[in-house]
């Protein structure tokens, strides 16, 4: 609403002259409230609150489980491949649905088509099954 | 009314024009297959199983050929892929060059204890993509061919593991090689794109020929768009292709990653990489800026002087950085890595030129750059043993002494690759060079001068090798021994490397026929003239 209020101030001549920078008139007062927001906001809870200065104010969580160790920690690489794997067999359902929804349209041609991508895939799974990757050593 | 019932749908005429692709991933698929059923003793049959896969593509493009040579060029799936002299001829480079890699790999593998299934599965998925790359007249199908190519050369490239007993700094350089090369390809990648969304939202199609149909209209009057100048919002978007392109041909000043990766790669990719990869990337090339971008080569205004400008100066400056850089290395892959550099430079000349001999020129040039440099690393392959890491300079001295007829090869293909007369290097750049000076222009002329300047430089560096390997007093007695697939590769280079430059007629038809058709289509106004 603020930044329909600041461009009806706008001249309206402006926009023809600067050409292409008029459009940007908006972006940076969105810029400049997005900035101001915080601070504002911040200012004001310095402003109001009380002040208590206890160890437990200076944890992430207040109310939460104390932190036990560093979080830079090393994790295990099989995370990694699950994750592929699971990114590989959910763009494979991406494809089916859409394929799915009009199959009747696309007709022989389609389910072809449709095996093709399947049949590729499933070369891809029984690679990855003999490779030992769905195995958690 | 569903969309495939307006534009029809691919006939089984149109599958036939790509069938080689659709060989090459069906035999890379079986591969991986193979592998995992084959037992560890047996794994290198894998690479005999798809080089009978890429024999079986050979005679399915020779076929595609054979069948379409009347009505040759015609484009299928609705004008994204071509099928015309220049898709044809690059398709064989691209598959003779995957041939070669696969053979040459197979020993060296077994010495490395790296023999698996997938490398050679992931040389066949590279090679489909270099093949649409080849093919593609289209921003997006050579995108995609690209990706499947880059890829699958980005896993290759790290294929060395980390082996914490036997000499482990090879798997280090080879994971650091392949994610400098990841980072930097899926930088240029990106930069490629945005150059692409541009031309896009220009002309609004991504189809060459018709982008090469509109640009002009951008420069014909003042074009002031709501955005600005329509003129330099082209501008901007070809000189992004082009900086993405540099990027994957290794042209300066986008060349930094190529020593790295290829040093860390294991050599028998970086020999495939060297070709394959790099000759597919200048199809793309060719592709788009002697069609698309074709129009703005030379323009009438003094203020925008086309690219041919912009590829001159990259040229000038990748043959001499190239060349210079290389003089002064010890290690034989990183040598070769930045003569590859100089060699790109030597291509791009053809583009300059801008008329046929130039074009013929580098797509001979092509041919006869990837056999001579498959030589060049089926002899450094060779020196690869239990002991040896085989990628000095010094690890080549006394070779004369131990194999002479490896060292009397090596040496044709060195002169080849230097550019002595009687070898196919020769003849290409015989052809680079009479495309400059046929074109007249003065700079062209000067830039003639230089990249014969930088032959001399790089038979210095090329003379080093042949110093080591005839001169040179050798430190510890290490065999040299050839397995068969290796010697037989190399054999076939270096008679392939003599004939292209004793014999260059019916290579030279090839490239004739590769480039004879290749161009922005004719106006309709100029035809009815």
């Amino acid at each position: 609403m603020l930044i329909c209020t600041a461009l009806s101030l706008l001249p309206k001549e402006t926009s023809g002259e600067y050409g292409p920078i008029a459009g940007y008139v908006p972006v940076v007062l969105l810029l400049l409230i997005a900035i101001a927001f915080p601070v504002a906001a911040l200012a004001a809870g310095r402003l109001v609150r009380r002040k208590v200065e206890t160890p437990e104010k200076q944890i992430p969580y207040e109310c939460g489980v104390d932190p036990i160790s560093d979080s830079k920690d090393r994790f295990s690489v099989r995370y990694y491949m699950i994750a592929m794997l699971f990114l590989v067999f959910d763009v494979e359902t991406i494809f089916l649905f859409p394929w799915a929804v009009i199959y009747d349209k696309l007709g022989v041609f389609g389910l072809v088509e449709i095996l093709i991508f399947l049949g590729i895939l499933v070369v891809g799974y029984y690679y990855a099954w003999r490779k030992g990757a769905l195995n958690w050593v | 009314m569903p969309l495939l019932n307006i534009l029809g749908y691919p006939t089984i005429y149109e599958t036939f024009a790509i069938l080689p692709e659709l060989l090459l991933v069906l035999f890379g698929c079986a591969a991986l297959v193979l592998d995992v059923l084959l037992p560890r003793e047996r794994k290198e049959l894998t690479a005999y199983f798809c080089l009978a896969g890429i024999g079986t593509a050979l005679l399915a493009l020779w076929q595609v050929f054979e069948t379409n040579r009347i009505r040759l060029p015609f484009t299928v799936f609705y004008g994204m892929i071509a099928v015309d002299g220049f898709s044809l001829t690059l398709r064989l480079v691209a598959l003779v060059a995957a041939a070669l890699a696969i053979a040459m790999a197979v020993k060296y593998l077994d010495v490395e204890e790296e023999q698996h299934g997938e490398y050679y599965a992931l040389i066949l998925f590279a090679t489909s993509g270099m093949m649409f790359l080849s093919s593609g007249v289209d921003f997006i199908t050579l995108y995609v061919g690209l990706e499947l190519m880059a890829l699958s050369v980005y896993v290759l490239v790290g294929y060395l593991k980390w082996n914490v007993q036997f000499h482990e700094k090879r798997g280090e350089k080879s994971s650091e090689a392949a994610l400098k090369y990841f980072l930097m390809g899926a930088f240029s990648s990106a930069i490629l794109l945005f150059g692409f969304s541009i031309i896009f939202g220009l002309t609004g199609t991504t189809n060459v020929e018709q982008v090469a149909g509109l640009l002009p209209g951008l420069f014909k009057a003042n074009m002031l768009t709501t955005t600005g100048d329509a003129r330099l919002m082209a501008i901007m978007g070809i000189a992004l292709v082009a900086a993405g392109l540099f990027f994957k041909i290794a042209a300066v000043p986008f060349h930094m990653w190529a020593p790295d990766a290829y040093e860390g790669a294991p050599t028998s990719v970086t020999a495939f990489m060297s070709v394959g990869p790099k000759a597919a990337s200048y199809a793309m090339l060719a592709r788009i800026f002697l069609v698309a971008f074709a129009p703005l080569r030379v323009t009438g205004d003094p203020q925008i002087p086309g690219w041919a400008v912009m590829f001159g100066v990259v040229a000038a400056l990748t043959m001499t950085v190239g060349n210079v850089a290389a003089v002064t290395q010890q290690n034989a892959k990183r040598l070769m890595a930045y003569s590859s550099i100089s060699h790109a430079g030597f291509i791009l000349l053809g583009f300059v030129a801008g008329n046929e001999m130039g074009y013929a020129g580098a797509v001979f040039y092509l041919m006869a750059y990837t056999v001579m440099n498959l030589g060049a690393f089926g002899v450094l392959l060779s020196l690869r043993s239990e002991e040896r890491v085989g990628d000095k300079l010094d690890d080549l001295n006394g070779l004369y002494q131990k194999q002479p007829a490896l060292a009397l090869m090596m040496l044709v293909c060195l002169l080849s690759l230097a550019g002595i007369p009687g070898t196919g290097g020769f003849m290409g750049k015989f052809y680079l060079f009479g495309g400059l000076i046929q074109a007249g222009n003065k700079w062209m002329n000067i830039l003639a001068v230089v990249a014969a300047l930088n032959v001399v430089i790089s038979l210095y560096y090329y003379a080093r090798f042949i110093k080591a390997m005839f001169t040179g007093k050798e430190k510890e007695e290490a065999p040299v021994t050839l397995s068969p697939p290796l010697h037989a590769t190399i054999v076939l280079t270096v008679i392939l490397v003599l004939v292209m430059g004793l014999y260059p007629q019916p290579f030279s038809q090839l490239s004739r026929f590769a480039v004879e058709r290749l161009g922005p289509p004719t106006p309709p106004q100029a035809a009815q003239k």
